[in-house]
């Protein structure tokens, strides 16, 4: 997911050439008050008119509790936004909140149900509510880390490790796969240090997030490497599947490739790696039926 | 309508700078600075005219700085300063 800030047209009509798979344009952090009005209008008429084919738009609005917030809702839902991705969210009433503004537009336009939500922790309250916020309501699609201002609540600083976001990625990962939503990591800032992006997309990779938030086009290349199955990878996943459906047709429960017993967790992952590597371009998907 | 002088957008690259002022003269006056102006000055002072048609101003005066900005951005920019000049917003208060 790039990040775009919502107050900049050329970057706005460019984002989508570098083929990320979500862009969030912003109407938040990076829009001074000044200019939340003309940012709201330039994310509204940049939606309804520019072609961003396949790519998942996110517009990251303003908190309710400020006087933006409300009229974000109603431009960016007026727009045909996919998710709205809401900041700084801690409980959740917030979603159900924000839910209920987005319903009202949806029932003036005749679409109720159209737009989704994404909820951004970015403090411990956020981490301890994680799973309340990521089963608030069914227009939940995922829950992202917001660290740097999780790391000023927590009263420490971000460092290259990430051992102090350890206990929110982990929180935030677990609460995503309960609720069956979308786990989504933060952004890494410094892009003069692109090895421990990588090893920062590594890790979180590892603990099971879905994918991560970017703010320059040189990280897509890093992410899509480092989420992209191996060959090898992929071409055991092929085998398994291809012995479950042997399988299957023979009416056998259990089936071992290669002289390993496969079961149910191993299916899993198989079919997650085929999805990702559908999801990359590596697999078309008339290739695996 | 009341309006006051109001400005919106920027002069970067892919922006447009739009100038609105109340004015005695009746229609909408456009002074359009672009370096496609040759090519793409009609369209433009077109895309002018007809956002502020939707927002009911029919009388003012617009000095348009562009930087090859796109239609989407030319309408944005138009609307914020038309906003700011009249004070009536385009969304429910």
């Amino acid at each position: 997911m790039m990040f775009v800030p919502g107050n900049n047209p050329a970057m706005m009509q460019d984002a989508f050439i570098y083929g990320p798979d979500s862009i969030m344009l912003d109407l938040e952090d990076s829009v001074t008050m000044a200019e939340k009005d003309a940012a709201r209008l330039l994310v509204h008429n940049a939606l309804k008119t520019i072609d961003y084919g396949d790519t998942e738009m996110v517009v990251r609005i303003n908190p309710l509790n400020t006087p933006y917030g409300k009229k974000d809702i109603e431009a960016v839902v007026k727009a045909g936004v996919h998710v709205i991705r809401m900041p700084k969210t801690e409980t959740a009433e917030e979603v159900i909140e924000v839910e209920r503004e987005i319903e009202k537009v949806e029932k003036e336009l005749g679409c109720v149900g159209r737009t989704l939500i994404m909820a951004a922790i970015e403090s411990t309250l956020g981490v301890v509510n994680a799973y309340a916020i990521a089963t608030a309501s069914k227009r939940m699609m995922g829950i992202a880390l917001g660290a740097e201002d999780y790391c000023a609540n927590l009263k420490t600083q971000r460092s290259p490790e990430g051992t102090e976001l350890l206990m929110a990625r982990q929180t935030i990962v677990v609460a995503a796969r309960a609720a069956g939503i979308d786990a989504l990591d933060t952004v890494y800032s410094n892009l003069n240090d692109m090895e421990t992006f990588r090893r920062e997309v590594e890790l979180i990779k590892q603990l099971g997030f879905d994918g991560k938030s970017i703010i320059n086009p040189r990280q897509i290349e890093v992410v899509n490497e480092v989420f992209t199955p191996k060959q090898k990878d992929i071409d055991k996943a092929l085998t398994i599947i291809a012995a479950i459906k042997e399988a299957e047709k023979k009416g056998s429960g259990v089936i071992a490739v290669n002289g390993k017993m496969v079961d149910r967790p191993v299916v899993i992952r198989a079919e997650r790696t085929i999805h990702m590597a559908i999801a990359s371009g590596i697999l078309k998907e008339e290739e695996v039926l | 309508m009341e309006m006051k002088d109001a400005f919106a957008g920027t002069l970067e690259s892919g922006d447009i700078l739009i100038q609105i002022s109340p004015t005695e003269k009746q229609g909408v006056e456009i002074e359009l600075q672009s370096s496609v102006a040759y090519q793409f000055g009609e369209q433009i002072k077109k895309v002018i005219r007809e956002t502020l048609d939707g927002l009911g101003i029919d009388k003012a005066l617009v000095r348009a700085t562009d930087k090859g900005a796109l239609d989407c951005t030319i309408r944005a920019r138009v609307t914020a300063a038309a906003v700011r000049a009249t004070g009536k917003d385009v969304w429910h208060e």
